[in-house]
């Protein structure tokens, strides 16, 4: 089993016109994903190396029975097209626009708690996910997966979740599914949506977990996993030696104290059980030896 | 990007939020002149983006024209903490009766804006928010719904501000708010937020940082980013389009993604290397980025090694291949380059490089192996 998008899931790419919009949604209908669709307003009609393009996600779902969208619009769009595919019936939706306004991401990810509770947005600004050898929904390099499991990886950062499929795959050990959560600064799925999907499915055995400095969703997973997560869990987070960030002002003091830095992320999350890892490389190796004990 | 306190003022001022009377001077007769119009006595404030600016003398009382020349020129170039002030805020000076605190910022675990609010304002309010916690009124605030003048009211009676401020304390919250939405603020912060004898309140200081991300629908943002300084290294990178932040080592770092950057930063590190410097050149990074990023990188005369470290995802490896190899043409670097390609089109990108590979020119087939390679030949 995968969590979240499988072999069945049916895709419509808003922006599919688009150059990066044709480019990752061709290479995702290449990998296996079921590309039903297209979506770009005032080009309905036409088609994409045969995937129909529509005006509208509520005409696209209409005409392919699409529960996914996969959005490639610039930032300035990428909101509207949220709530376009949520109104329209989809209820996974992955954007992986980066550069939207933090106003607009908190408005859009509101509105969808309370207009669409149904629905689930992964990203803004993500790699998208991918259910090796079913499903591929973004700009991952699917040769790079290795489809059969027992391992999900749930990650923060965009290359760094392509380095820990790759520290896997070479070691022959494959993956149920591979989400890319994204690190804007208000995220639809966090860690904790992800590491709980996967302590539910039955396939997952263990789980990487990729985080990386900045905010407090580490040390959160820290405390659910604490009390909720049974299956071992490999994490990596990048930026113990990384300049120090800027700080805003007084009021970034006062939220987060000594939150947030990757030595404060790593022991909450050892102090949770989770075997804390140096580098992706070690992080792998860990993952080798937990899976060959299996 | 982060505002000076004048031109937070002037954000602030925008938005209906009353400031003190004053103005910008670069030179001493300059800070003259705005004395002598806004009136005796004047506060005279460097500008500079660093916390501490008081206690490096860098704010000071002027009754009279000689303390204005006399100060003026003692503070417009003095260093603090790095920074020179280039340029000074002079202000009418404001008697102080209470000083509170103010701020909005985006509460990222729970997905909505928070408002603080302290009757405790003034340069102790890291101490207040340690030891004291509870001196600090905290506020939820749906995006969806904004901050009305209700919620406002109530919320200054929560902080227990004191009374005879609480109806002006609550307008200028609203206004504040709208500030920051409006205004696209990361944050906007007020300490001191002062009540004056007479009973007035205002805004003696002023935090902004601006959502850059949020560029496309500000033009007026251009004249901020025209006083931004910086490292000449950054500055070169910026001009260029590239996220660079100068460090000291001698690894220069180029890597596609903050994660994977940050990272490579790590792995140098643990095996005995320095970085010199955090580069991403983001997703979709095509030929003339990543040789704009060789030439940043390789002016930085530290530099002993060049570790490229590429994972492609929207980033093809073929593009970045081709890059390298552009760059190469275009100028002469003058550290070994190491590169490990993995990814989208790595295979192309390999073969794109194979011919080339030299002395100064170098694959290695994985992060770990090219970091020690390249802390090897830096340390070398």
């Amino acid at each position: 089993m995968a969590i979240f998008v499988d072999e069945n899931t049916k895709v419509i790419v808003q922006g599919l016109t688009g150059g990066q919009g044709r480019f990752h949604g061709l290479r995702n209908r290449d990998y296996g994903t079921k590309i039903v669709g297209g979506v770009t307003p005032g080009k309905g009609g036409e088609n994409v190396e045969g995937i129909p393009v529509f005006n509208s996600v509520k005409e696209a779902v209409a005409a392919t029975g699409a529960t996914a969208s996969f959005i490639v619009v610039p930032p300035k769009f990428a909101p509207a097209a949220i709530i376009e595919a949520a109104e329209g019936g989809i209820t996974f939706i992955v954007c992986i626009t980066e550069g939207i306004p933090a106003h607009d991401e908190a408005v859009t990810y509101n509105r969808l708690v309370e207009e669409f509770p149904g629905v689930r947005l992964l990203g803004p600004n993500c790699p998208g996910i991918i259910s090796p050898g079913k499903c591929n929904i973004g700009i991952t390099s699917g040769d790079i997966a290795l489809p059969g499991g027992p391992v999900g990886i749930v990650s923060r950062s965009g290359t760094l979740t392509y380095q820990a499929l790759h520290e896997l795959s070479q070691q022959g050990i494959g993956q149920t599914t591979c989400v890319g959560i994204g690190g804007d600064p208000v995220p639809g799925t966090n860690f904790i949506d992800c590491l709980a999907a996967f302590e539910a499915d039955p396939e997952t055995k263990a789980v990487m977990m990729i985080g990386e400095i900045g905010g407090s969703e580490e040390e959160r997973a820290a405390e659910w996993i604490k009390t909720n997560m049974t299956k071992p869990i490999v994490s990596y987070i990048a930026g113990v030696t990384a300049p120090a960030g800027r700080k805003m002002g007084h009021a970034g003091a006062i939220i987060s104290g000594t939150k947030g830095t990757a030595q404060a992320k790593m022991d909450a999350l050892a102090a949770a059980g989770v075997h804390v890892c140096l580098n992706p490389t070690e992080a792998g190796e860990k993952m080798v030896e937990i899976v060959k004990s299996l | 990007m982060d505002l000076f306190e004048y031109q937070g003022k002037q954000y602030f001022s925008k938005f209906g939020i009353a400031v003190s009377p004053g103005d910008i001077a670069d030179t001493v007769e300059q800070a003259v002149e705005v004395a002598e119009r806004v009136g005796y006595p004047v506060v005279i404030k460097a500008q500079v983006k660093v916390g501490g600016r008081g206690k490096a003398g860098g704010v000071k009382l002027a009754n009279t024209i000689d303390e204005v020349r006399t100060h003026a020129s003692a503070i417009l170039g003095l260093d603090i903490k790095g920074h020179v002030v280039h340029r000074v805020w002079v202000e009418r000076s404001s008697d102080i009766a209470k000083e509170y605190y103010a701020s909005f910022t985006l509460d990222r675990p729970n997905k909505v804006h928070l408002g603080m609010l302290s009757a405790q304002g003034g340069v102790e309010i890291e101490v207040v928010a340690e030891e004291n916690p509870e001196a600090i009124s905290f506020v939820s605030i749906d995006p969806l719904r904004g901050l009305d003048l209700a919620a406002a009211r109530k919320w200054v009676d929560e902080a227990q501000l004191d009374e005879v401020a609480q109806e002006q304390a609550a307008e200028l919250l609203v206004k504040l708010y709208e500030c920051y939405t409006k205004g696209d603020c990361d944050l906007a912060e007020i300490n001191p937020l002062i009540l004056t004898p007479d009973n007035k309140v205002h805004a003696l200081d002023a935090k902004v940082t601006l959502d850059e991300n949020a560029s496309f629908r500000h033009p007026e943002w251009e004249e901020f980013r025209a006083t931004e300084t910086e490292d000449p290294r950054e500055k070169m990178a910026k001009e260029r389009g590239l996220n660079y932040i100068g460090l000291d080592g001698t690894v220069g770092i180029i890597a596609n993604g903050a994660g994977l950057a940050m990272s490579t930063l790590d792995v140098v590190n643990q095996v005995g290397g320095t970085a010199a410097n955090f580069l991403d050149i983001g997703g979709g990074a095509n030929a003339d980025v990543m040789a704009s990023a060789l030439e940043v990188i390789n002016a930085d005369p530290k530099v002993k090694a060049i570790f490229v470290n590429i994972f492609g995802g929207i980033t093809r490896v073929d593009e970045v291949a081709n890059g390298v190899l552009e760059a190469l043409r275009r100028v002469t670097i003058s550290s070994p380059i190491i590169l490990r390609l993995d990814g989208t089109n790595a295979v192309e990108g390999r073969a794109i490089i194979a011919p080339h590979v030299s002395a100064t020119l170098i694959t290695e087939p994985t992060m770990l192996d090219a970091a020690r390679r390249a802390v090897e030949l830096a340390n070398a």
